[in-house]
């Protein structure tokens, strides 16, 4: 197995680099300040920065600095780009081309000259951040009959149920911020706390599309909530704990070897769990309002649904809050239906340098992690792209007469056999 | 919840043009509604009066942009009846040509309108690339992409374009290729199978009583086509076969859908068989510039029965010019198809029965 | 279904014998079309006759045409059966532009009716929501008729004209 890049722990990692910088400026305090000395007392200044709920505090703070970093502004315009280059290329076109050569400005003009550089003939991945720009740029628009505070507070508690739930998903074993005993349940209730702000935005927008896309959103949440917990639960049966690093590393074993191809032991690849895995997909896809399911925000009939009313950027943080919520379905999917970050086996590079065994990542977990990710919201977007809306009696339809009886079928698959498998010669 | 009224235009992603469709709503369902037209009226019988009428086809043209050409050959069609002129054959198979491509032309930007109406925005691409490629066949032989204003009374404004054929034969090879990636798309899909099937229905006594033609009678399962019925130009001479619903039940979403678009490859056929029978003379007659007498046509347009009435008094301007509309009629029909349906609904039924507003609002 | 031959003749011979005194004119002014011209008050009997009997079952349009001493009601009826059309023009005297509505036969009248009225002023007594559907609710004019003014001139302005202000 190849090794994680954030390696035992990304607060660790933290308190180690926050721990060597203070210490370095406790030294020099300490240094310029002798014992005797008339600035004597800034040794305590000197002491207070080693303290150690000081450099535990600071740990946490460039921990959560770095994932909301990493996760909100990165991954979230690497998702859009994907989505957005993918589906162009699906319906016969480019896509967004804007290349770095169009930017007003260029750090290295003397390095490459600008002149005669293509500026529309690039990768296009600057365009987010332009419509973000753009975005920004523009007059935010309160309602006049609009119930302002509840107005104002709905895009909030969107955009930071999402952030909240980067807190427990982990990227790898250590480049985690919270690793608590239950994080799949805190992950799922962070999941399910949008619809209720949608429903607020909808209402508070005193607009009869977006009130109705509001109701849409509460109907639908029930049709899709409940088969995606109780594909969870037919998951539990196996995994037999909440935390998702315990139920990543149970997937790490070999199942099979096909030839000279190993087979891990990944949930999918059990019968219970494929089950439990078309679920999940599906009810995925309605969390995160993708196109079949994105009755809340039917653009056809509701012109923008229950985003209607917002603008500037408390429309694009609504708008673009869906691909995070986008990444953090596809990773919940790879961790607990893909073998999360463990990747094949012939990576691994252990030279040994004199009696220890030093693990050297080729590919480290989190690219792993990240390939999967990217693959698995390729296939969203695929078939996104390619299907029409469903309507909101078929989505119940489909929710409550499909998908629930599908993942009642998947729980009680799973208790047989995680009974009787290993009886039966090991059918999982 | 009470029942509200809920407007669906006049601006509104689901309203291809500028009208305004009221509905009303229980929860989800429709229990009434109410099409609100006119915002469009820019008073064409009006102006018609006062230009000759050779310069009215420019008007005509602008009836429906998609369709310019359908339209302004119901004029001069109606003003050639009440002129007593005939077309010469070459003039009459150019305009069956130029007739059909149209057709394929509307119909695509019908089936591109159609795809984001149900959340399908790769349907507008695709067809809209395959329209592109009928609108440079259209460019080739009138120079224009839109608003071509080609057919006059008496005949067309010009010849074939050398080559033509060729080009023609070339693109509708390639469409009908097209045609099985659009079958992929539209009717191999479960969930469009499930927005449109049952969604929307008339009965067949109810669409003749309130007036509805073209393929929106056809999908109620009722032979019309007016290029059958009352051969125009030299439609007689042309093998095709009218598109009509044989599913039986017909009259929802999914019977106007499959009516258009198998008049898609319909219409290649229809310009395959005229482009090789064009013969050689002239294209146009010499139309006369005053007339006195009325004079009426109907053709097939691409959303259904186009009429037109013209009365002249011996001037060379008309004394009265009635347009007869298909999306006009149609509209006063939709409140039957909407209600006891779904509000998501409103768009999977408006969207099949192809609005235009500028030939309705006139 | 193509066309019946024959039909226009025996319309016509049918619509002499059951309204003899009805039709001050009625002709075949070209194949496949029966022209027939009827006062106001036999409209909507000839029209149910037509429609009921004869098959006559799609109204394809209503027209109003102001002749400065009268009003005309256009009617084409148009039969699936036979691909024949049976044009009728009521006449309707200028003073008082009244004509029964045809909404109670057809429903496609409804709309018909609604736009010649909105811009002709023919009443059509029995429509059930005569009321302006292309104009707008406060327009006062029946624009379509003669005598509303229309700049005839205008039409073909040059540049010329329109740099020295029409002089």
């Amino acid at each position: 197995m190849s090794g994680a890049l954030v390696s035992p722990d990304l607060f660790t990692l933290c308190k180690v680099l926050i721990t060597g910088i203070m210490k370095i400026q406790s030294d020099a305090i300490l240094a310029g300040a002798p014992v005797g000395s008339p600035v004597e007392p800034l040794r305590g200044l000197a002491y207070f920065l080693m303290e150690d709920w000081f450099l535990t505090f600071n740990a946490w703070m460039i921990a959560i600095t770095i994932m909301v970093t990493w996760a909100a502004a990165i991954q979230l315009l690497t998702m859009m780009w994907i989505e957005r280059k993918f589906y162009s290329r699906l319906q016969d076109r480019y896509g967004i081309m804007i290349s770095i050569w169009s930017l007003p400005f260029w750090p290295f003009s003397w390095w490459a000259k600008r002149r005669n550089k293509p500026t529309h003939r690039g990768l296009g991945y600057l365009q987010n951040v332009a419509d973000g720009v753009k975005l920004l740029q523009k007059e935010n628009i309160t309602p006049a009959n609009a119930d302002s505070a509840m107005f104002h507070t709905a895009p909030v508690l969107i955009a930071s149920s999402t952030v909240m739930i980067f807190a427990a998903l982990p990227f790898s074993e250590g480049f985690v911020i919270a690793n608590m005993p239950m994080s799949l349940l805190f992950i799922l209730a962070a999941f399910s706390l949008a619809p209720l702000g949608i429903l607020i935005a909808g209402w508070a927008s005193n607009n009869k599309y977006t009130l109705i896309g509001g109701m849409r959103a509460a109907a639908q949440l029930m049709a899709y909530e409940i088969p995606l917990l109780l594909a969870v639960v037919a998951l539990l049966m196996y995994a037999g704990s909440l935390n998702v690093i315990d139920i990543v590393h149970k997937q790490e074993a070999l199942l099979v070897m096909l030839g000279p191809i190993p087979i891990p032991a990944w949930n999918v690849f059990s019968i219970p769990q494929f089950i439990g895995f078309a679920v999940f997909l599906v009810a995925i896809m309605a969390e995160m309002e993708r196109i079949p399911f994105d009755i809340p925000e039917a653009e056809a009939e509701l012109v923008e649904g229950w985003l209607t009313e917002y603008s500037g950027m408390r429309f694009g943080l609504l708008f673009g809050f869906k691909w995070l919520r986008a990444l953090a379905g596809s990773a919940l999917v790879v961790i607990l239906y893909l073998g999360g970050w463990s990747g094949p086996v012939f990576v691994t590079l252990t030279p040994a340098v004199g009696a220890t065994v030093i693990p050297i990542p080729i590919i480290p977990h989190e690219v792993w992690f990240l390939l999967k990710v990217y693959l698995l919201f390729l296939l969203f977007v695929w078939v996104s792209w390619s299907v029409p809306r469903v309507r909101i009696d078929q989505i119940l339809n489909i929710g409550w007469k499909r998908l629930i009886p599908l993942s009642l079928l998947a729980i009680l698959l799973a208790a047989y056999l995680a009974a009787l498998g290993p009886a039966l010669g090991g059918i999982r | 919840m009470a029942e509200f009224w809920v407007n669906m235009g006049p601006q509104h992603p689901m309203t291809h043009g500028l009208w305004n469709m009221k509905v009303k709503i229980d929860g989800e369902t429709i229990t009434d509604a109410a099409p609100e037209i006119g915002y469009l009226h820019r008073g064409y019988e009006k102006i018609m009066e006062v230009r000759e009428f050779q310069k009215n086809v420019v008007l005509t043209d602008r009836l429906c942009y998609v369709s310019s050409i359908t339209w302004s050959h119901a004029y001069a069609l109606a003003c050639e009846k009440m002129m007593d002129i005939t077309v010469p054959p070459r003039g009459q198979w150019i305009r069956v040509i130029s007739l059909e491509l149209q057709r394929i032309a509307s119909h695509l930007m019908w089936l591109a309108a159609y795809g984001p109406d149900l959340g399908l925005l790769t349907g507008l691409l695709w067809a809209l690339r395959e329209r592109e490629l009928f609108l440079d066949l259209i460019q080739l032989l009138s120079g224009a992409r839109m608003n071509q204003n080609f057919p006059r009374i008496g005949g067309v404004r010009n010849d074939l374009p050398p080559d033509f054929d060729k080009y023609c034969a070339k693109i509708t090879k390639h469409f009908r290729e097209k045609l099985k990636e659009y079958h992929r798309l539209f009717h191999e899909s479960k969930i469009f199978l499930m927005r449109t099937q049952g969604v929307g229905r008339i009965s067949l006594a109810d669409a003749i009583n309130w007036g509805v033609t073209g393929p929106n009678l056809r999908a109620c399962g009722l032979d019309v086509d007016l290029r059958r019925l009352e051969p125009y130009e030299t439609y007689e001479e042309v093998d095709f076969e009218p598109q009509v619903w044989k599913g039986g039940d017909g009259g929802d979403s999914y019977a106007r859908f499959m009516c258009r678009f198998n008049e898609l490859e319909e219409s290649c056929r229809i310009i395959e068989q005229a482009i090789k029978k064009v013969p050689s003379g002239a294209y146009r007659a010499k139309a006369p510039r005053r007339a006195e007498g009325e004079g009426f046509a109907r053709t097939e347009d691409s959303r259904g029965e186009a009429l037109f009435y013209v009365i002249g008094d011996g001037d060379d301007r008309p004394y009265r010019v009635k347009i007869r509309s298909p999306v006009f009629c149609t509209m006063a029909a939709t409140p039957l198809m909407l209600r006891g349906n779904k509000m998501a609904d409103v768009v999977s039924i408006l969207g099949s029965v192809d609005v235009c507003v500028g030939e309705m609002d006139k | 279904m193509p066309h019946v031959s024959g039909t226009e003749e025996d319309l016509m011979k049918r619509l002499r014998e059951r309204f003899p005194k009805a039709f001050t004119e009625l002709g075949i002014p070209r194949p496949r079309v029966v022209r027939g011209v009827i006062d106001r008050k036999d409209l909507v009997e000839v029209c149910f006759y037509l429609k009921e009997e004869l098959g006559y079952e799609h109204l394809s349009c209503i027209t109003a045409v102001d002749w400065k001493d009268h009003f005309e009601s256009v009617y084409h009826l148009y039969s699936y059966t036979t691909g024949t059309t049976a044009q009728l023009n009521a006449i309707i005297p200028h003073d008082d532009p009244k004509i029964d509505s045809l909404v109670k036969l057809w429903n496609a009248a409804h709309y018909h009716e609604r736009e010649a009225w909105d811009l002709m002023g023919v009443v059509y007594e029995g429509n059930p929501k005569l009321e302006r559907i292309l104009l707008p609710k406060d327009f006062q004019y029946h624009p379509l008729r003669k005598d509303f003014p229309q700049e005839t001139e205008r039409q073909y302005i040059s540049r010329r004209k329109l740099k020295t202000g029409g002089r």
